[in-house]
């Protein structure tokens, strides 16, 4: 049990939905979510697509934990060849909508082809049907949820929609559930509206059975503990978000500012976990109004805010008032410190067009920082962006927000990412991308072993691969030094290997900031039939990473694209604790092909992959 | 000492733990459309607040039953249905003027909640002591204490 042991496959090219049983041979070697969406992935879609084009397939997949009381079980996934990168993609959410969807029966659903006409899917437990969204279309991600719940008369549905942005084209579009949650990365959301897929609805009313209820509720409870006794999770994020990194990461040198230009934002502490709290002198309260959790979880890092109706980007909007979700640190530093933007309320306004209407934040903010040193340089004009936009220009941001959004003007440049708008204007090399997304909050100078992170990453540059800021900074699970490279080949390959498996489980990634494989493996153990030791896990981990990699090699990339900008590798980080230093990408990188048992080329040698049963 | 499930929204985030171990405890599934707890988003207040039966001391739905289904566990003073005797008429469901007495079309009966014969599995859920079980007497003591801890706290001249 676990799973739900049932896959809904949607041909939008036809307007059917079939039911099939889910392969449990394959779910005992890809677990779940992540790995399994992506092994039925991998063996249905070739790996030359064209990521916008119905050939591509989109796969929503739960986990076997999802749905279940395990500590954060609410976690769903979509796999797709991302439209940004045109590698493998697989972004995860939280929020209601993936136990949603596991309660309505299903372990994954699977789109293919493309609709003639815009259309959504609605899901009463095995009642499914495509049905007409002519009347969604051009509506936002907020607009779209009303709209269904109304229709449907269902408070208790939950939906997952696109906004404008992904009927646009923006490259980097997400897909949002419960108005504030989103599988963010990769473009995901763009490959949904180009199958003219609007929205899923779902309402489930079954349950989620588990292998052995005793041993599972003690399991769970048991790492429940490890969670909540965690400097962490227990304290750090329920009071401060992921923001609480804003200021520790300045301080250590390695937030990226101004399009990588400088390491550290002297405005770093105007947009930070603290400023959140402090209070407003317009209306005496602060922008965070409480913490929040996901499905299931007992960590609560999500921040509610409301933004201070003063402010020039929402006076007169009324709809924008309200509390809604809050800046967490990717957000902030891309809003923020890399267009050098230190306007709080700015940052949030920016935030809520970017889930209002469905987009990534950390590509949209990372790109418009480009595009501020593109102007700074003299490459782009005022004439051609709209108005003037040096870096730390607020005014420019929330309206590039809104433009990008709507698909106007400029806003349609800066919808296809930074790597996109640096090589048109002539200036590639100012791209601060990895296979064509662009990097999270951390500098690969000052936190050497996250620069691997990024190079190596399946789905382009990202922090959720392998977060080795925990060991790199906090000490977890134990310290190492973030200037040097020795070491960080092993500490990568662990991280992503071990990731690979929470992504696959149901469960959130920043339970590892307290549990390690061997809180995750009694619980899963206990849910799941076919003997889940750590071992098989620890395999599994490496098993789906290589599937992946080999799924990109067969897509086109190369060892050339496991690469970090020339920025990075060639001009020294010029203040804090690194200063004076470049990244050590070139000498990490062959060292991490062989400890994952790679050739020089990094392809996974045959003894690695008859090793993995690949 | 009888006690009483006692809420307080404040602490609540919103992660349904309560509502899982409720359909767990009572149906062996993690299912919360059949959880008696229910915990209610109001979005743009940044609000979530648990809500379930507070077990009145007069209960209506007691009263409104046609077949004597619901009666009072002695020991927890909780109202309980008993399955055998509900014949699944609604009545209760109209009485309470709370609404938290509900008809499962699955089974054709009504539940609610019987604080888990005194050991209620959502306050153990809780990972945030936003459900308690504690006296029901003194529900209000945390809220006194707090506004103890506010009164004569001036600086005195010794």
């Amino acid at each position: 049990m676990g799973w739900t042991r049932k896959v809904l496959r949607v041909d939008l090219s036809k307007g059917t939905c079939t039911s099939e049983p889910l392969n449990m041979a394959l779910a005992q070697q890809y677990l779940g979510q992540r790995g399994l969406a992506t092994k039925y992935f991998v063996d249905e879609v070739d790996p030359k697509v064209e990521p916008l084009s119905p050939a591509n397939k989109l796969i929503m997949a739960t986990g076997p934990l999802t749905g279940t009381s395990a500590s954060t079980g609410g976690r769903y996934s979509v796999i797709t060849k991302g439209a940004l990168t045109g590698a493998i993609a697989c972004s995860n959410s939280g929020g209601y909508f993936g136990a949603e969807l596991k309660f309505a029966g299903w372990d994954m659903v699977i789109f293919e082809g493309r609709s003639e006409k815009p259309v959504y899917l609605s899901i009463e437990d095995d009642q499914v049907e495509l049905r007409d969204a002519a009347h969604l279309w051009g509506k936002t991600v907020w607009q779209t949820e009303e709209i269904i719940k109304k229709s449907h008369q269902d408070p208790q549905v939950r939906v997952c929609s696109i906004g404008r942005a992904g009927e646009n084209g923006v490259l980097y579009a997400c897909i949002v559930n419960d108005l504030h949650r989103a599988a963010g990365r990769s473009g995901v959301g763009t490959v949904m509206g180009s199958k003219n897929l609007k929205a899923v609805a779902v309402r489930g009313t079954g349950g989620v059975a588990v292998r052995d209820g005793k041993g599972f509720m003690k399991a769970a409870a048991a790492a429940k503990k490890v969670l909540a006794d965690n400097a962490v999770t227990g304290q750090g994020l329920p009071t401060y978000g992921t923001q609480v990194l804003m200021s520790v990461i300045n301080e250590m040198g390695a937030l990226p500012t101004r399009n990588h230009r400088d390491v550290q934002f002297e405005g770093a502490g105007k947009i930070g976990a603290e400023a959140m709290r402090q209070k407003r002198p317009s209306d005496g309260h602060a922008q965070l109004v409480t913490n929040a959790a996901c499905f299931g979880c007992t960590i609560a890092c999500g921040r509610i805010a409301k933004i201070d109706e003063t402010h020039f980007s929402v006076v007169n909007k009324p709809e924008y008032w309200g509390a809604s979700g809050g800046l967490e640190y990717e957000a902030a530093w891309a809003l923020g410190a890399a267009n050098g933007v230190g306007d709080l309320e700015a940052l949030q306004y920016a935030n809520l067009i970017c889930n209002e209407d469905g987009y990534d934040p950390i590509s949209f903010g990372a790109t418009v920082g480009a595009a501020m040193e593109l102007f700074e340089l003299g490459i782009l004009t005022e004439a051609q962006i709209g108005m003037t936009a040096p870096f730390g220009s607020a005014q420019a941001l929330t309206k590039l927000a809104e433009m990008t959004a709507q698909g106007v003007g400029f806003g349609k440049e800066l919808g296809l990412g930074s790597k996109r708008l640096c090589a048109k204007y002539g200036r590639p090399e100012l791209s601060m991308t990895v296979k064509g997304q662009e990097f999270p909050a951390y500098d690969a100078r000052g936190i050497q072993g996250m620069g691997l992170t990024y190079a190596t990453s399946n789905r382009g540059a990202c922090h959720l691969r392998s977060y080795t800021v925990a060991s790199e900074v906090l000490g977890i699970p134990i310290k190492t030094d973030p200037l040097v490279t020795e070491g960080k080949a092993e500490l990568v390959k662990a991280f992503q290997d071990a990731t690979s498996v929470f992504d696959s489980a149901g469960v959130c990634i920043f339970t590892t900031f307290a549990w390690t494989l061997a809180d995750l493996q009694p619980q899963l153990d206990a849910a799941c039939e076919g003997g889940w030791s750590m071992e098989k896990l620890a395999e599994l981990g490496e098993r789906i990473w290589n599937m992946e990699r080999q799924f990109n090699l067969a897509a086109g990339f190369t060892a050339k694209d496991d690469d970090l900008p020339p920025r990075l590798k060639t001009e020294p980080a010029k203040t804090g604790p690194a200063k004076g230093l470049v990244s050590g990408i070139d000498k990490m990188r062959p060292e991490y092909y062989q400890a994952r048992g790679w050739d020089g080329q990094g392809v996974p040698t045959r003894e690695t992959l008859a090793r993995l049963g690949l | 000492m009888q006690k009483s499930l006692h809420i307080d929204p404040n602490k609540c985030t919103g992660c349904l733990q309560c509502e899982m171990a409720c359909s767990f405890e009572n149906y062996g599934v993690f299912n919360i459309s059949r959880s008696r707890i229910k915990v209610f988003n109001f979005e743009h207040a940044g609000r979530k607040v648990p809500y379930t039966c507070t077990q009145c001391a007069e209960a209506w739905c007691l009263h409104a039953c046609p077949v004597e289904a619901i009666k009072v566990d002695l020991a927890t003073g909780a109202k309980v249905v008993h399955e055998a005797s509900c014949v699944g008429c609604k009545v209760c469901t109209i009485a309470c003027p709370f609404g938290t007495v509900n008809y499962v079309a699955e089974t054709g009966k009504v539940q609610k909640c019987d604080l888990c014969g005194g050991d209620p599995a959502c306050a153990t859920a809780c990972p945030t002591g936003a459900i308690s079980y504690i006296d029901s007497d003194w529900t209000g003591l945390d809220k006194m204490r707090q506004w103890a801890g506010k009164t004569d706290s001036q600086p005195r001249a010794s």
